[in-house]
């Protein structure tokens, strides 16, 4: 269960979304939808702890969430099993037999990360949630370079998390084909004067 | 009303303006009175001769050099704890005043230490910490200027303020235990010397000019420090009003 | 934290020069400075200890940048960040893989190197102690430095100007050691100093860096 409450956040000290509340039940997805720039990275970030909120409350079961952005943080001098291994030793656990098999990995999986395409080196990153095994998933732009094939891919592996009672909020523009409801980030834009501001002082 | 009001941005312009006027004349005053007094107006001393007026200089320029870094230090205590960003400012217009006060330390001493060592310069651990001082400086304010975002730099430098005091004092240490040196302990802030009690006491004669120096150099730090404080206001504030423009 | 430590390790071996270049750096400086000061053997030996020192720091100073940058660049230090792993034992980690990759293969090459600058022979125990005492902290001190300046697109250069300046106590007890070695003097006091640095840096530092690196992340 995902509880956020007023969330209000902002991008480089200014406010861009204010108050927004959602909850997200176990098995569900939320997407969020929203012209470009209106912060749904920002909003992410947030949940996902990376940066601190301005305000408001955000509520899932501790040690369960996780980020995953454009940026997979992979190692090009590894190969795909030793930059899998890597992160599942990270969060203490092993590495799925079927993980490689379900991303489509398996003939790649001694290639080193620096001589894989765009879409592999993106598999590669999704493959990463598999391997640490968090409920709660902040995902942002998943499916970028994928090509039709591994998205439904990936769209497979996210249904199988969610339907083990998995959680995952979601920025993209695409139509992942999940049963999940939309959440448009346009109304909760901040006027850039907020309260919370690093300028609010002086102005 | 709490003290912490008066570090509102906007307050804080309002109340230092008459106060900055103020300690402008007070410290001109004073700074005038004890150099001229110190300089004129004082006898030479018996071993360094007129040499040693250069005093009225050198001393209140180091001890200012030091509690420079110490109040930069405090407000960035106070900027980490209680995120006024006056604070955070106060500190970066304190660090360049800081390090000239620490340059006029160096070269008055090197003037000095002329005639009466027969060198300019020597290591020895007083001057070396001093050296090393003007290092921290250095990094600080380059530091400040090389980060874009307001509030990350005020951080970044808040840390590296706190970091950078720990391991000041540990060369401070450093330096004395690898070199004994030439300078003279401290002589006029010592109790025993005021007191008179020692035969190395700083005579009175050379003491009241010293002291209205000294006091002359401390306001004209705090002038120098209001008057930078709100030129960063004010920058901050152009900054502010700018970003406001461009999205409006 | 031991998984951080092996794969930046390997990282280093992979990237081709990791353990090299650090001791190849060391090793010219080392071999140049008698080129500038003139061959006379009584002199090199009376500055040998400092030289020791100062081309150990450059060394250690050469790799910095590296510590963070990558990560930060490649999306890993968020992903560390939202980890189990503490952040502080990251940072910990980060520095001790760099003081392997550098400090250690230094310590281990300096006392060879000791003919070469005439070096006395009561010091050769004193460098190799001393190296071993202060390199990780040079390593600590300099990760710390790595996480103030790892969002900037120019860093290199201002973090030599940040960290030079809190090397200084280490390098004074450093060298101050291996001098009192080659006089046949106590140089306990100056190996106590020195190990003071390290662990106390190695106990707080990792607070700082991570702190500097959440800053610098967010």
């Amino acid at each position: 269960m995902l509880q956020v409450r007023n969330l209000s956040c902002a991008r480089g000290g200014v406010p861009v979304l204010n108050a927004v509340s959602f909850d997200v039940a176990a098995g569900q997805a939320l997407i969020l939808r929203g012209p470009n720039g209106v912060g749904k990275t920002t909003l992410l970030r947030t949940l996902a702890g990376v940066q601190p909120a301005l305000d408001g409350t955000v509520d899932f079961p501790e040690e369960q969430g996780a980020y995953a952005s454009h940026a997979d943080g992979i190692k090009a001098a590894l190969s795909v099993t030793e930059n899998l291994v890597f992160w599942a030793e990270v969060y203490g656990g092993d590495l799925p037999d079927d993980i490689l098999e379900k991303f489509d990995l398996t003939d790649l999986r001694d290639r080193p990360g620096g001589t894989l395409s765009a879409g592999q080196k993106r598999r590669l990153g999704l493959a990463r949630l598999g391997v640490i095994g968090r409920k709660v998933l902040f995902l942002d732009e998943p499916t970028v370079s994928l090509d039709r094939f591994s998205v439904k891919l990936f769209a497979d592996w996210l249904r199988g998390h969610l339907a083990a009672g998995g959680i995952a909020v979601i920025a993209t523009h695409i139509d992942l084909g999940l049963d999940a409801p939309e959440l448009d980030l346009t109304p909760y834009r901040a006027a850039p004067d907020a309260h919370g501001g690093s300028d609010e002082a002086f102005l | 009303m709490s003290i912490w009001e008066y570090a509102n941005p906007k307050k804080f312009m309002g109340w230092t303006g008459p106060v900055l006027t103020w300690t402008f004349i007070l410290g001109g005053v004073s700074l005038a009175v004890g150099l001229v007094w110190g300089f004129f107006f004082t006898p030479d001393d018996f071993r360094q001769g007129s040499t040693v007026k250069i005093i009225y200089l050198h001393v209140p320029a180091a001890l200012m050099a030091i509690n420079a870094w110490i109040m930069m230090l405090v407000a960035s205590l106070i900027w980490v704890v209680r995120r006024h960003h006056v604070s955070a400012l106060a500190a970066r217009a304190a660090a360049p005043v800081g390090m000239t006060m620490t340059l006029i330390a160096l070269f008055t001493g090197a003037i000095w230490g002329q005639p009466m060592w027969g060198t300019y310069w020597a290591w020895d651990p007083r001057l070396t910490s001093f050296l090393i001082l003007f290092l921290f400086y250095l990094g600080y304010i380059a530091l400040w200027e090389a980060i874009e975002d307001p509030d990350t730099a005020a951080d970044l430098t808040a840390v590296l303020c706190m970091v950078g005091s720990v391991f000041a004092i540990l060369s401070r240490y450093a330096v004395l235990f690898w070199s004994q040196g030439l300078h003279q302990g401290a002589s006029v802030m010592r109790a025993g010397a005021v007191a008179g009690d020692t035969q190395e006491r700083v005579s009175n004669v050379f003491a009241v000019p010293l002291f209205i120096s000294i006091a002359g150099f401390v306001l004209l730090f705090v002038a120098l420090v209001l008057l930078r404080t709100r030129t960063e206001i004010r920058a901050r504030r152009m900054r502010a009003l700018e970003a406001r423009m461009r999205r409006a | 934290m031991i998984a951080l430590l092996l794969r930046d390790l390997r990282l280093a071996v992979r990237a081709g020069g990791g353990f090299g270049l650090g001791l190849a750096f060391f090793l010219i400086v080392v071999v140049l400075v008698p080129f500038g000061v003139g061959p006379d053997t009584a002199l090199l030996s009376a500055i040998a200890p400092g030289i020791f020192w100062v081309a150990s720091l450059l060394a250690a100073l050469l790799s910095l940048d590296r510590i963070f940058a990558l990560d930060f660049e490649d999306g890993s230090l968020t992903l560390l960040a939202t980890s189990p792993l503490p952040f502080e034992g990251a940072a910990l980690m980060k520095a001790l893989a760099h003081w392997i990759t550098t400090g250690l293969p230094l310590t281990v090459a300096a006392p060879a190197l000791g003919f070469l600058l005439n070096l006395a022979p009561e010091a050769y125990v004193y460098l190799l102690l001393s190296l071993l005492l202060g390199t990780p902290a040079l390593s600590m001190i300099g990760t710390f430095g790595a996480g103030l300046t790892v969002g900037l697109r120019r860093g290199g250069l201002l973090l030599s100007l940040l960290v030079l300046p809190l090397y200084v106590p280490t390098l004074i007890f450093g060298a101050e050691a291996v001098r009192r070695g080659a006089d046949g003097l106590d140089p306990t006091g100056a190996l106590m100093l020195l190990a003071g640095i390290t662990v106390g840096g190695f106990a707080l530092l990792p607070f700082a860096t991570a702190a500097v690196l959440r800053i610098n992340l967010r």
